[in-house]
């Protein structure tokens, strides 16, 4: 392992007993990945390729069945998983939200579990939601329910980042949200992930997405890790999978490129 | 005419703070009761199938018990349990009134409690326990900041219908000695007095009610997050149990309890002997609409200090005696028994309640029948009609066997519809109760038992243990006994099964009073 790797996957495992007499599913099949401090690792891979479950093992909502899952030097199995959960932010895929707490409440909530004062929760969920680009006046005490889709997973990154973590982790955080609130919260979110120097791994089924945000790219398949590197590394792999899923953005770019004027004067 | 200006709506408004503050006290403490078990249960089987599916099935069973039968099988439960832990610890608890009712009714809240929690807990969507997971909390913190909070609105309506059943089905814990709102209804119902009934029924709806609204209050509160509504409710439900509360905590303890079984003639004997301790400067209280075997115990626990009986009943039920005896032998044989258990006899009020053969007086005059041995040639002809357990009694038996008596057909009849089935002709003889006033209104005749075949049911005072040696208490009763002749109790039976002002207990017992003070 890599003195500088921050997350680390080592030959890991993970098989789901389908319940009664239902066929057992490999989610995790022998995959070693490291994530180096500071990265931008975006995993990519359709339904059923093991991403979410890879996800999961690094904050021990899932344990492995085999291989070790290291997080800032430490076998994650020698740690506290409720400690462990509170020092990584979780972004969830449709913001998993508390609906009863305002949005105040939600960004509180790991400092609270930590026992923060009072005072310094409220200093930190106003900071949270000027970073986060909401506005105090307006949201800072609302429900859930009454905010936007984009709203609530601005949210829902202003939650995990609350307890300042050095890790995030994100579930698919922005797939359900339209094209253009998509863009800019990626873009927003790219930028915080800079400025703070954290570590990030994102899951995506959205080839695209993982090529403008991140800085590496894991390929996962039937639970197989099948690819990793940067986009031009992916780019020259010779397997067929990994050239079908870089093939879509390409063309696309291409013919957006074809289609759309230079200028923008349109 | 008015029908608010019917004195017997202030009568029952005088009950009111009485009855209402039982029935809130024993509510309240069975609601909390059924609560603090039900909520730990439905919590600690929200992830246990099996467990699950054991609970709710327990408590639905337990909701097909009728309520009625439930609350009685607490009684005997409770009252063998006291045995047990005075033998085995020094120490036994009252089995009468408020215990069994309040196990009774903690149990008959716990069914929509237990299924409303378990179905609010497991309606919490998955994505949300998994955030308050990947947030970090503690599988308590999860329960009590998120799952809880989430189901609180399916819990409450849980917890709000067991508060209606709960106040509804305390209405039947009067006959297991809990002073309740029911004590109107049992009382109205045996005594006609619909006023009570339905003074009674009014109540316990608008107190059901009252405290739906209220949780109701402190649901929205909840659920709105809004402190003021939810406050609001409980200091609605806080000053209810308080307003409910104070007038029985001023209430004197050493008043002496009157316990009166379930039919008319009852509650004019506790009405009447209550008015004679208060002539003498005592206090008394009664718990009325007790049931049979319930009253003997409670008199035996010292639960309540006296009581009339019959010796018949006592002979036969308490006793277990299937054997005629002629009454002096009965009177004698009953004061040692009861001696043993330390209750006292204090005498007889001077009528008898038994059974009898009784037919029209025109009918027994024509055919010349004064007796059942005038009666017997003529019973292969005849029809006889007689209460639901008279025909699987002793003592027709021993009337079968004494007088040969085998009539052409037997009917079983509400006792209130016989007297006038045997008036029109549509039966011949029925089996009545010798002090029943409709025997005088319907021109009925008692037809004499020369050989003895039916018990005495001499109608008898008994003391509780406690009260043996209280003089004062004897002496306020004293001028009852032997006083009330038969006539008398069958005019009294008479007054109070009127639907008028003038046929409520304390009205008859005032009258029997008079009547038998003159003489």
């Amino acid at each position: 392992m890599p003195a500088s790797s921050l997350i680390s996957y080592a030959h890991v495992g993970k098989t789901f007993d389908g319940g009664r007499g239902a066929n057992r599913v490999v989610a995790v099949d022998d995959v070693s990945l490291d994530v180096a401090e500071g990265e931008f690792l975006a995993i990519v891979g359709g339904s059923g390729s093991g991403k979410t479950t890879l996800l999961r093992l690094a904050n021990r909502l899932i344990d492995a069945d085999e291989g070790h899952v290291t997080v800032e030097g430490e076998d994650v199995r020698n740690v506290d998983p409720i400690g462990l959960r509170r020092r990584i932010g979780y972004v969830f895929q449709s913001g998993g939200l508390f609906p009863h707490l305002s949005v105040a409440g939600n960004i509180g909530i790991t400092p609270k579990l930590l026992g923060w004062p009072a005072d310094e929760i409220a200093a930190r969920v106003d900071e949270l939601v000027d970073l986060v680009r909401l506005d105090r006046a307006q949201h800072r005490d609302r429900l859930p329910h009454e905010l936007s889709g984009g709203q609530r997973q601005r949210v829902g990154v202003a939650r995990a980042l609350a307890a300042k973590p050095r890790i995030v982790l994100m579930d698919e955080p922005f797939g359900a949200l339209d094209p253009l609130t998509r863009d800019a919260l990626g873009d927003d979110y790219r930028e915080l992930h800079r400025r703070l120097g954290l570590t990030t791994v994102m899951i995506t089924h959205d080839m695209t997405e993982a090529i403008l945000l991140a800085d590496r790219i894991a390929i996962m398949r039937g639970g197989r890790l099948l690819a990793q590197g940067t986009p031009a590394e992916l780019s020259d792999s010779s397997d067929a999978y990994v050239g079908e899923l870089l093939r879509t953005p390409r063309r696309q770019a291409e013919r957006l490129g074809a289609l759309l004027p230079r200028d923008g004067a349109a | 005419m008015n029908l608010f200006a019917d004195p017997r709506w202030s009568e029952a408004l005088g009950h009111l703070p009485d009855y209402l503050g039982n029935h809130v006290r024993v509510s309240v403490t069975a609601l909390a009761l059924g609560l603090a078990v039900s909520l730990p249960l439905a919590i600690a089987a929200r992830n246990r199938r099996a467990l699950r599916g054991a609970l709710l099935g327990l408590a639905s069973i337990v909701q097909t018990v009728p309520g009625l039968a439930l609350l009685a099988l607490f009684y005997p439960l409770l009252l063998a349990l006291a045995a047990v832990s005075l033998s085995w610890f020094g120490f036994g608890f009252s089995a009468f009134g408020f215990l069994p009712a309040v196990l009774a009714l903690a149990l008959y809240s716990m069914l929509p409690v237990l299924r409303n929690t378990i179905t609010g807990l497991q309606g919490v969507d998955a994505a949300i326990l998994e955030a308050a997971q990947g947030v970090g909390m503690t599988p308590r913190q999860s329960l009590f900041t998120v799952e809880l909070p989430l189901a609180l609105p399916v819990m409450m309506a849980g917890i709000r219908t067991a508060a209606v059943w709960v106040i509804g089905t305390a209405t039947l814990s009067t006959p297991i000695g809990q002073t309740s709102l029911g004590n109107y209804i049992f009382a109205g119902l045996q005594t006609q007095n619909w006023v009570f009934v339905l003074f009674g029924c009014l109540s316990a709806a608008v107190l059901a009610l009252t405290v739906d609204q209220l949780l109701a209050l402190i649901e929205s509160g909840l659920r709105h997050r809004s402190r003021v509504r939810a406050m609001l409710g409980g200091a609605g439900i806080a000053m209810l149990v308080a307003a409910t509360l104070v007038p029985t905590m001023t209430r004197s303890q050493t008043s002496y309890v009157i316990g009166a079984k379930t039919f008319a003639e009852q509650y004019v004997l506790s009405a009447l002997m209550a008015q004679r301790l208060r002539a003498a400067g005592l206090s008394a209280s009664s718990r009325e609409g007790l049931g049979s075997n319930v009253i003997f115990g409670a008199l035996a626990a010292n639960d309540i200090d006296f009581y009339v009986d019959y010796s018949g009943t006592l002979w036969a039920n308490q006793f277990q005696r299937s054997d005629i005896r002629p009454r002096q032998e009965v009177l004698d044989e009953l004061k040692t028994m009861l001696a043993k258990q330390n209750i006292t006899l204090l005498g007889e009020l001077g009528f008898e309640n038994a059974y009898a053969l009784v037919m029209p007086r025109k009918r027994a005059e024509q055919l010349g029948i004064r007796s059942i041995t005038d009666l017997a040639p003529h019973a292969a002809g005849m029809s006889m009609a007689a209460d639901y357990e008279f025909f699987s009694r002793p003592e027709w038996a021993g009337l079968k066997k004494a007088y040969g008596l085998s009539f052409r057909a037997q009917r079983q009849m509400q006792p209130d519809f016989m007297y006038a089935a045997a008036a029109s002709g549509e039966v011949d003889v029925i089996a009545g109760y010798t002090s029943d006033g409709l025997i005088a209104k319907y021109d009925l005749v008692v037809l004499a038992d020369p050989r003895h075949a039916i018990p005495p049911y001499d109608a008898m005072v008994l003391l509780a243990p406690r009260r043996a040696g209280d003089a004062a208490l004897r002496a306020a009763l004293q001028p009852l006994l032997g006083k009330i002749d038969i006539a008398a109790m069958r005019e009294a039976n008479l007054r109070a099964a009127g639907n008028d002002a003038t046929s409520s207990p304390d009205a008859v017992a005032r009258w029997l009073w008079e009547k038998i003070g003159t003489k």
